[in-house]
């Protein structure tokens, strides 16, 4: 029961109070890039789920069982990097061999993904949490997956409001990208309430 | 004298920050102080510079289908350098940049830099290119870091410029992450308007 109770607390805190784009300031790039369509928005945050998923769960097995046992902690960035890298290249030819319908909504955000800061932006914090005590396995897994959810839905709620926004009438130099901007910031200013929310 | 212009084409023309609209995840969240604008853009510079080196002096014998992998091991190489640098050097500076150093290696911008322009031309035009960059980059979260700390402190690195009844209770959203993003909101809006009355 108390397992339970850290793990609704860690769902809480990591999708509401730190959510990753509007508390964090992380994967910025495809928050404001692939935000226009309500449908892609969420094939791109499926995406970046899984692979914070899957690269929380590898790059904490390679620390834990290759950087830490060697003493060659300072290649981390190296490290890490490259895992991220390989594991989307795996996990695009993996799909694309297995489910071709999903490749076809996810391929074009995969590869875009590796240079995505949130993937590798979990990966450390998973190993620098709570003032420098790491998470375990479990745990790494679980706060990879709650913080793409935590993405997924910053970028949902954008694509929903950045729809209705093509038809409203803004100064001409207020339009694409400055007004996204101004909304994301408001929203951030939103979420900055969660705050309260406290344990 | 070619190579002049691609070291001033950073500053103003394709700034990438203001103009091309890279990189926006440092920009965006380490930009509440002037002193950490400054780390990070130099940081940035720094390591545009030898990466763009490095990779134009390369870009002969690594074979193009892996040229990604290899440009990021590169860029890797050089943000750990940096780290570890940094970290002996100016702790502080260290700890308040925190998770957005190792994040250096996903900045679209570098990358960016090694594919479109490093992997293409001459030595020393790379490095011209990386230099002007890195420095249109610092100018950019410069500027944002300027209007951020003045509207949410008051101060300017420290030093009072507004009256003390302003610093007692300032603006303080403006230093938090909604304020990153209404900030370079505005700076945008205000480029496309200067660019529109230029026309």
């Amino acid at each position: 029961m108390e397992l339970f109770g850290q793990i609704m607390i860690m769902a809480v805190g990591a999708i509401f109070i730190n959510n990753f784009v509007f508390a964090k300031i992380l994967g910025i790039c495809p928050y404001l890039g692939v935000s226009k369509k309500l449908d892609s928005a969420l094939g791109m945050g499926l995406a970046v789920t899984f692979v914070m998923t899957m690269a929380s769960a590898f790059t904490w097995l390679i620390q834990t069982y290759l950087l830490v046992p060697f003493g060659i902690e300072y290649l981390q960035t190296i490290a890490f990097i490259l895992t991220i890298a390989s594991l989307v290249q795996f996990v695009e030819m993996v799909i694309q061999k297995n489910a071709p319908a999903l490749y076809k909504s996810l391929g074009v955000f995969l590869p875009l993904i590796s240079t995505n800061c949130a993937v590798l932006g979990v990966a450390i914090l998973n190993l620098t949490a709570d003032n420098g005590l790491s998470y375990n396995f479990g745990f790494s897994i679980l706060n990879g997956l709650f913080s793409g959810i935590g993405f997924t839905v910053a970028l949902i709620l954008m694509a929903g409001i950045r729809e209705k926004l093509e038809y409203a009438e803004l100064p001409d130099s207020m339009k694409g990208m400055p007004i996204a901007l101004i909304i994301a910031g408001s929203m951030a200013l939103a979420f900055l309430g969660f705050s309260g929310l406290k344990f | 004298m070619s190579a002049m212009k691609e070291f001033t084409k950073g500053f103003l023309k394709e700034n990438p920050v203001f103009v091309l609209v890279l990189g926006m995840c440092p920009t965006l969240a380490v930009t509440s102080s002037v002193e950490n604008a400054l780390g990070m853009g130099l940081s940035v510079t720094f390591v545009l510079f030898f990466s763009n080196m490095l990779i134009s002096m390369i870009k002969g014998i690594v074979p193009p289908k892996i040229r990604i992998p290899m440009f990021i091991v590169v860029i890797a190489t050089f943000v750990t350098i940096v780290d570890l640098t940094m970290a002996a050097f100016l702790p502080p500076l260290h700890k308040s940049l925190g998770l957005f150093i190792p994040l250096i290696v996903v900045n679209c911008i570098i990358l960016g830099r090694a594919e479109a322009f490093a992997s293409k031309n001459s030595v020393l035009k790379s490095i011209m290119d990386g230099l002007g960059m890195g420095l249109g980059f610092t100018f950019a979260l410069v500027v944002l870091g300027t209007i951020r700390e003045l509207l949410g402190t008051g101060r300017i690195l420290d030093f009072p410029i507004l009256p003390q009844a302003y610093q007692d209770s300032p603006m303080l959203v403006a230093i938090l992450a909604p304020g990153a993003f209404i900030t370079l909101g505005f700076i945008l809006a205000v480029i496309n308007l200067l660019k529109k009355r230029g026309r």
